[in-house]
């Protein structure tokens, strides 16, 4: 997509006769830094800008959506950084989807982070190095006696200096330069240290717009009645009362769906329930009863495909001296963002403006210009901050059916989720049952590990098969099912991982207390197999794992917890970091009760202190609320729960104490939104079970039958 | 349809609605507040808490007609400048994430504080077991309400 005029112009005069700086962020071709102005046409090939303005200040347009992961304040940290300018210094802006070199503007994976650091920390370098240039010039002195600090050019020798803003319109005349050297690591002054989020003051005054916020002059409002159960689709539909209540302009039908379109959400909302329509049957309805025998059967009967393999499990198995096996077992999974699905769309002829929270505006652009049949060109998307993801808004289904809904209304709109459509709309973390087996010799050591994952539209539930131990273990067996379903999944929080990781650690503490052995010990020996004697590919770094390992033992004091104090451990290496995490269960009148997590990280360089504690803690409490209370169950392809009165979330008097110990080793940064998630179910369960001798294997852990946890947190 | 004076935030708004439409989105489709969020529309949430008459109440239940005299603040209107203690604890412990509950949060506490200007922890989790973050930020919501209680 070329850079439109307008975006292009909002940037040149931001800069206000300082220089403008453009590179491109994420893009696997590289691209060089080059100064930019109002007549460079080279402008339209960069994605993320950096101006240095005639005041001094800097404005770094972030090019990432904001989901709440706090790159909106830790990428203008980066790139401020190696520009040496006072953070106070430094303004930030959502830049629009643009530029044609457009890769990765993606909020999901835990990637934000990983793949823009290099590009960030180059471009506030590069902007760095052309200042001192312009400065060495103009005092005409040799550039390796400039030096920079606070936003300020120096010449020590004859203490001059000059600020960037002095300098910046000499700088936009240079040509930028190639491979600019980066900072040293201990030369860091801001990143590391805590910044509090740039919409802070926005936030908490009810400025900051979210999607749901935003509006236009001449938007209508529309909701729309899809499908109630999944396996149903529209046969007709009465709308002649509801066309006649007042603020509804029009109802139309599309894929499936009928549409109320009107002048305010309340109005729209009213007709919509009035609205009569028949649905049948397209295929079949599926209730979680169905789910259960389904997993049963296919666990056994089930055609799987092999992921992993290495020696002959079959015959290991055959000869081990102890076999143990257990079975494990999770539900459907809504996103629940806090801020339910909506998205603003305007088509006029072949041109469609898209507004709205998305974690994806690149594809879902795409998705909307091929669904419209218009060029991709013709399609802008304007960010605003998100009220969550989740990985719920990497789907583009919301963003298509406004386009879509815009193009058959002629009119520019909002299709706005009810929190009962978000809930029962689909695109779920997929329920999922694995089975693992281990076969132990005459010395307690595992010689073979068997892994089993069925998964309703689950793709690849055992995520590769890779996961340690595999690595350390001389028989391996790892291999899925799947069930095709009409129930609609997609990635939610740590895909996959956020329940087979619990399934593993839980079962692997199984393995560790029948062997006879210390868990965390246990864990040891085998990163020590991996590291002398490895089987297949090892996949994980062992000494990050180690060292997380060794951490959390320490600070948890593990293993000499006073009495009373039951502690459970594991580790997971998580979407490119490590964690190992320990709880501490009490019981309380025979109920257990969580009192602590410690919880040690290697997410390699932290950019924003206070950033990353938040997404670690914040994590550990999603992890817990979903493992103790998140179920959604279906009956006849309808979803059971629907909104917060039937679907428990944590709530702030269930949290328990957290503590969080990250390792300083200087390796890139490995992202933080999704890693301290997985083990979290494990690290609980396995504490459970030293104070109550119950092992876990289902989530949630709290339901009919499991009363005895009714009062866990 | 009807017509109605509402008090909020200190101003005088007139505004022509159904008698049924909930105060929110009367906030924010007819007045242009959008601060005051939706959540969940059945009092479950606690995105979209006011005052009314002080009291954090659930807006997204409230038909116009009940608060037709009552004085309603929203997030907006909590302070002048953006400045109340709570919004100043806030941004210095960092609390948001994705930042959509925080309207509401701080209008739960807010009311708690002005009844009991120093509560524990226990009178914390009690007002605030409604509102509901799925990013999970309780931990410093909590450590923001002890240090505004503080101010
Ligand atoms: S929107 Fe009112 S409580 Fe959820
Ligand atoms: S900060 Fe995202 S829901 Fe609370």
């Amino acid at each position: 997509m070329q850079h439109s005029r307008r975006d292009f112009l909002k940037y040149t005069s931001a800069v206000g006769g300082g220089f403008l700086l453009g590179f491109n962020i994420l893009s696997p071709k590289r691209l060089d830094a080059a100064v930019v102005s109002a007549d460079t046409e080279g402008a339209v090939s960069f994605n993320a800008y950096l101006s240095i303005n005639a005041d001094g200040t800097a404005t770094i347009f972030s090019p990432n959506p904001e989901v709440g992961q706090g790159i909106k304040t830790s990428f203008p940290m980066i790139v401020a950084e190696e520009l040496d300018i006072d953070w106070r210094l430094v303004k930030v802006e959502q830049a629009p989807l643009d530029g044609k070199r457009f890769e990765r503007q993606v909020a999901g994976g835990s990637g934000s982070t990983p793949h823009s650091w290099k590009r960030l920390r180059q471009a506030g370098a590069t902007a760095r190095q052309m200042l001192m240039e312009a400065a060495a010039k103009r005092w005409d002195v040799p550039l390796s006696t400039c030096t920079t600090e606070n936003g300020k050019v120096w010449h020590k020798a004859s203490n001059r200096s000059l600020t960037y803003g002095e300098l910046a319109a000499d700088a936009a005349k240079l040509t930028a330069p190639k491979d600019v050297p980066l900072k040293d690591r201990k030369d860091f002054k801001l990143i590391g240290t805590s910044v509090k989020g740039v919409d802070n003051p926005l936030i908490t005054t009810g400025k900051a717009i979210f999607g749901l916020d935003f509006k236009k002059e001449g938007m209508l409002i529309a909701m729309v009645q899809r499908p109630p159960a999944f396996g149903l689709k529209l046969k007709s539909f009465d709308a002649s009362e509801a066309k006649k209540m007042s603020g509804i302009v029009d109802v139309v039908s599309f894929s499936n769906k009928v549409a109320i379109v009107g002048k305010s959400t309340w109005e729209v909302k009213k007709a919509r329930d009035i609205v009569k329509i028949e649905w049948e049957k397209a295929e079949t309805l599926e209730s979680t009863a169905d789910h259960d025998r389904i997993f049963k059967d296919l666990m056994v009967n089930g055609k799987p495909e092999v992921r992993r393999k290495e020696g002959d499990t079959e015959g290991v198995f055959k000869t081990a001296a102890k076999v143990i096996e257990a079975e494990f077992q999770c539900p459907f999974l809504p996103h629940n963002a806090m801020e339910p699905m909506n998205f603003f769309a305007h088509v006029d002829g072949d041109k469609c403006e898209l507004v709205g929270s998305t974690q994806n505006p690149q594809s879902h652009r795409d998705q909307v210009a091929k669904a419209l049949k218009i060029p991709v060109e013709n399609v802008t998307v304007q960010m605003t901050r998100m009220g969550g993801g989740f990985g719920r808004r990497l789907n583009g289904d919301f963003v298509v059916e406004a386009a879509e809904l815009s193009a058959l209304i002629k009119a520019p709109v909002k299709v706005i989720w009810t929190r009962e459509d978000d809930m029962s709309g689909g695109i779920y973390r997929p329920a999922c049952r694995y089975r693992f087996r281990a076969a132990l010799d005459k010395d307690n050591k595992m010689v073979g590990f068997e892994m089993r994952g069925v998964g309703i539209n689950a793709g690849d539930p055992t995520r590769g098969g890779n996961s340690f131990p595999v690595g350390a273990i001389d028989h391996v067996l790892i291999d899925s099912v799947n069930h095709k379903s009409p129930i609609t999944t997609g990635p939610w929080r740590a895909p996959i991982t956020n329940f087979l990781a619990f399934a593993e650690q839980s079962f692997l503490d199984e393995v560790a207390e029948k062997a006879g052995k210390d868990p965390v010990q246990m864990r040891l020996e085998w990163l020590d197999k991996a590291q002398k004697s490895p089987v297949g590919a090892v996949k994980y770094d062992i000494d990050r794992f180690r060292k997380v390992i060794q951490l959390v033992a320490e600070k948890a004091n593990w293993g000499k917890s006073p009495k009373g104090v039951h502690q459970g451990f594991s580790v997971y290496f998580s979407h490119n970091s490590y964690i190992a995490q320990i709880a501490e269960i009490v019981l309380e009148k025979k109920k257990p009760v969580l009192k602590k997590v410690y919880c040690s990280v290697d997410c390699g360089i932290l950019v924003n202190k206070s950033g990353a504690l938040n997404q670690v803690v914040g994590s550990i409490v999603d992890g817990l609320g979903h493992a103790m209370y998140g179920k959604l169950s279906f009956k006849e392809g309808a979803a059971e729960q629907n909104n917060f009165n039937t679907f428990r979330m944590i709530r702030i008097s269930e949290i328990p104490e957290v503590e969080v110990h990250f390792v300083d080793n200087g390796i890139d940064p490995t992202g933080l939104g999704e890693p301290a998630l997985p083990p979290l179910g494990g690290t609980v369960a396995n504490a459970i079970y030293k104070a109550t001798g119950k092992r876990l294997r289902q989530q949630p852990f709290v339901n009919e039958e499991t009363e005895l946890l009714e009062k866990l947190l | 349809m009807a017509s109605y004076n509402l008090k909020i935030n200190g101003k005088e708004y007139k505004t022509t609605v159904d008698d049924d439409t909930p105060l929110l989105w009367v906030l924010r489709d007819h007045l242009g507040m959008t601060g005051t969020k939706y959540g969940c529309g059945v009092a479950s949430c606690g995105a979209c808490t006011v005052h009314v008459d002080g009291q954090a109440m659930r807006s997204c239940v409230l038909p116009i007609s009940t608060v037709a005299n009552a004085k309603i603040t929203t997030i907006e209107g909590l302070s002048e400048k953006g400045d109340h203690p709570l919004q100043l604890a806030w941004d210095e412990v960092d609390v948001p994430q994705c930042g959509y509950c925080q309207a509401g949060q701080i209008m739960s506490a807010a009311a708690l504080l002005k009844k009991n200007p120093k509560p524990s922890d226990a009178d914390i989790e009690t007002a605030l077991s409604g509102n509901l973050c799925r990013c999970g930020t309780y931990h410093r919501i909590k450590e923001a309400v002890k240090l505004a209680s503080k101010k």
